[in-house]
């Protein structure tokens, strides 16, 4: 066979794995660095410790291709933690748990409903159920921590089965569900087809709304599984935990190389990105180095990898 | 000026020399060798894909040769953009124009160009507007909003915009294909004005009689070569045909008429007294199986606003429609692609096609739950194989499952489209515009496709802006004027002439339009 390697295909190729070469750079130059690095355990406490995000990251895939953003996620994540540990304590631990991710289901379903019957943006909408969610986080805890001092409450956020933390497993399973769920069904095909061009998929027959609908009630339980592999984890519902993590998912989102403008990307890459942000925080624990450099370091590694994939962009 | 004075055409003011051009890795355009004369109108025809577009492009600057050199006004350039094309004189028009909907005409004519003083707008607008009109010959309200006016006064200030920046030579590309028969008249016009007052035009199109018409000069590429240029008056349409496509195949006619062994049974669609919000108002008709049924309009007259108010994409406020007999109210996209009832839009980028997706996904995204196995999940194979059939059956090229439609030329993505909509046998299919912008090939495997399709029992209401191409095809026709049928024509005796007659008289309260004819 001729290879034929053009520098168009070559430059396509950069584009499109970019998120993965940044992520084979960094493990080569940790690797050098350190030895503590290359461990499976080194490896495996890093995914363990980003799992939450990543399960909302996965998620918040399929609503950006669905053409919307959601910044409540954060705010899901709190109530849902919350009332698992509060649901926990006075209830039943298992229980907490379990309703965790039916609590995220039922806020984003919300979210979904209040985008499409108002018709508004879901950025300025998720912005505005984000302040009621969070205001709902508070008043279920008064506004203080709730302890969770139960043994059986533990075991989502710290066992393991077979050597491979319960959370790690949960993980993948998601993304591997939602991966499935965008390639390899209707549903999937719809989401697509809504954030790629809304006004086709309605010629087509689309119910859009539903579609919609659908995507934010995914990640919102996302979140609430999220909450409830971090509220296990530290045995404590915090009214204030998941500031921020809706900007972290977004950033893995758009850093794996899904498009921002809808209609095209995959989980695996967001679940790169996740990986990407979090070796470059593994890596200044690991050589000790200066924290302060921290986010400079992170911000010049995301416009790296996002300047690559839309250098594609433009002809 | 008359036809026999050909201006001097002097020297070349735009001289051409082995230009290529290729596309990740595909070649588009080869070795073109070509002289634009002085002031004259020189016409670019070419099936798509044929690189007509591209090389007018590559003269405007939006994209850089990849070989050979570009000499302007007898100096070779340099690196080569848009903005260093307008400094040489080369202004390019879009088939998409380039305007910002929401400023006003003087405002986009001058738009980057406004003068200022310590960065503070000064007040002269208008005078150096009036400057401009002058020039052009144009009249327009400098204060009027952009997208209040028509595309033909939007192409104006278009026009104007070059003028203003002093071009010498305009490219347009495809500049009529979504004007009126009018407004392209009306645009010719301007482009023989232009050329009187020595500016030179690049003029692309496949509409060759326009070409024919208006040119000085017309050079055929064929595959991104060049085949030759010669004088339009050299040539006919017959003789730019078989120089596209290579000598093989002539113009073909469109497909014969055969009446359906189905027609003459209760009508597939029955429309009665139906009015929408949209300004659709009363209208009745009926389209039987195994027939073509045209609707016939100048653009704006509302005909696409009837079909989307019976297929259910806008919602209608009155009236009564009836599919296969059964009284089909409350219609929705999707319950009526359910019954059999499909649209194919105008629009197929913006309407049509879902362009970060590929072929397959595309073609049968209405037809998911056709597709599918319990839990939503898609049976791969079987769809792979329909999409595979579609696309032998159009042609399609290139013919591949997976391609990215994105990259495909406007004809096959026109046939993806109709392939998407004809997947599942439809009974009643609503075509709007279905061979708008697409080469001479595509056009003539989708009139085949139509013929076929109501030969096979389906009815078919077919609008477009080419009244020749309804007349070739339909077996009835109705007149459409502000959102309402205003006549009937027997497509088989009336020519393009009686209806675009009759279509511009319909304000004319002295003159009966009923019977669709010229006097």
């Amino acid at each position: 066979m001729t290879s034929v390697l053009s520098s168009a295909r070559i430059a396509r190729f950069f584009q499109t794995y970019a998120v993965l070469i940044m992520i084979a750079l960094l493990i080569v130059a940790l690797s050098l660095m350190s030895d503590s690095f290359l461990t499976f355990r080194n490896l495996q406490n890093i995914l363990n410790q980003n799992a939450p995000l990543a399960i909302m990251a996965s998620a918040m895939t399929l609503v950006i291709i669905g053409g919307g953003f959601d910044l409540s996620v954060g705010s899901i994540f709190a109530v849902a933690g919350v009332s698992a540990a509060w649901i926990a304590l006075n209830v039943d631990p298992f229980l907490g748990l379990a309703i965790a991710p039916f609590i995220g289901l039922a806020l984003g379903t919300m979210n979904g409903i209040v985008i499409t019957t108002l018709n508004i943006h879901s950025f300025l909408a998720t912005i505005a159920t984000s302040m009621v969610f969070k205001g709902v986080a508070i008043l279920i805890t008064d506004g203080r921590l709730i302890p969770v001092r139960i043994a059986e409450f533990t075991w989502l956020g710290r066992d393991k089965i077979g050597g491979i933390f319960i959370a790690v497993i949960v993980m993948i399973a998601f993304a591997v569900i939602l991966t499935f769920a965008l390639n390899r069904t209707s549903f999937g095909r719809k989401v697509y087809s809504v954030g790629g061009n809304e006004e086709a998929a309605i010629l087509s027959g689309v119910r859009t709304d539903r579609i919609k609908i659908a995507t934010f009630a995914i990640a919102g339980m996302a979140a609430g599984l999220a909450a409830a592999i971090s509220v296990s984890r530290i045995s404590m519902g915090q009214p204030g935990a998941g500031i921020g993590m809706e900007l972290q998912a977004i950033a893995a989102v758009i850093l794996g190389g899904t498009s921002i403008y809808g209609g095209a990307g995959a989980v695996w890459r967001s679940i790169a990105g996740v990986l990407l942000l979090a070796l470059i925080n593994n890596g200044f624990n690991i050589l000790n180095a200066d924290p302060f450099y921290r986010d400079l370091t992170t911000g010049l590694i995301i416009l790296a990898a996002v300047g690559i994939s839309a250098s594609g962009q433009r002809r | 000026m008359s036809a026999d004075e050909v201006p001097d055409r002097g020297e070349p003011c735009i001289r051409l020399r082995g230009i290529g051009k290729s596309f990740g890795g595909v070649s588009v355009l080869a070795d073109i060798d070509l002289d634009i004369g002085t002031g004259e109108i020189h016409g670019l025809v070419g099936e798509n894909g044929a690189g007509k577009s591209t090389l007018g492009k590559i003269i405007g600057g939006y994209y850089s040769a990849g070989a050979g050199s570009i000499e302007v006004f007898g100096e070779t350039v340099g690196s080569w953009t848009p903005p260093l094309a307008l400094e040489r004189g080369i202004a390019m028009m879009h088939q998409e124009l380039q305007l910002v909907p929401a400023l006003s005409v003087a405002q986009n004519v001058f738009l980057g160009i406004e003068e200022e003083r310590y960065g503070i707008l000064r007040q002269t607008e208008n005078v150096r507007l009036a400057d401009v009109m002058a020039t052009s010959g144009f009249a327009l309200d400098p204060a009027a909003i952009t997208s209040d006016l028509s595309i033909a006064d939007q192409q104006k200030i278009e026009i104007m915009r070059a003028l203003a920046r002093e071009a010498r030579v305009i490219v347009m590309d495809e500049p009529t294909s979504s004007l009126t028969a009018d407004e392209a008249e009306r645009l010719h016009e301007t482009m023989l004005r232009l050329k009187e007052t020595g500016t030179t035009i690049i003029y692309v199109s496949h509409f060759l009689d326009d070409i024919l018409r208006v040119c000085d000069r017309v050079t055929v590429l064929r595959d991104g070569s060049l085949v030759r240029t010669a004088d339009a008056a050299d040539e006919t349409k017959g003789s730019l045909v078989s120089a596209m496509l290579g000598g093989s195949r002539s113009e073909t006619p469109y497909p014969a008429k055969v009446r359906s062994e189905f027609a003459g049974e209760k009508p597939v669609l029955w429309v009665d007294g139906l009015s929408a919000p949209t300004g659709v108002s009363d209208v009745s008709l009926e389209v039987r199986p195994g027939e073509i049924v045209g609707l016939m309009g100048l653009v704006g007259s509302g005909r696409t606003e009837i079909v989307r108010a019976i297929f259910g994409a806008d919602s209608a406020s009155s009236g009564e429609v009836r599919l296969n007999g059964i009284p089909y109210a409350n219609r929705t996209p999707a319950s009526s692609a359910e019954r059999g009832m499909v649209m194919v839009p105008e629009d197929r980028r913006k309407q049509g096609l879902v362009m970060t997706v590929p072929v397959r996904a595309n073609m049968t995204l209405p037809h998911l739950k056709h597709f599918t196995m319990a839990g939503g999940v898609i049976r791969a194979a079987l769809e792979r194989g329909r999409v595979q059939a579609l696309i032998d059956y159009f042609r399609v090229v290139p013919a591949r499952i997976d391609g990215d439609v994105t990259h495909y030329s406007g004809g096959n993505q026109q046939k993806v489209l109709l392939g998407k909509w004809l997947m599942r046998d439809p009974g009643m299919v609503i075509l709007d515009e279905p061979s708008r912008g697409v080469d001479v090939g595509a056009r003539q495997r989708i009139h085949e496709a139509i013929a076929d399709l109501a030969q096979k029992g389906a009815g078919v209401l077919l609008i477009s802006s080419e009244i020749e191409e309804v007349l070739g095809l339909a077996h009835r026709a109705y007149l459409v004027h502000e959102g309402t049928l205003v006549g009937e024509v027997d497509p088989d005796n009336a020519t393009t002439q009686d209806v675009l007659w009759t279509l511009f008289h319909q304000d004319d309260p002295n003159i009966d339009t009923s019977r669709g004819s010229a006097p």
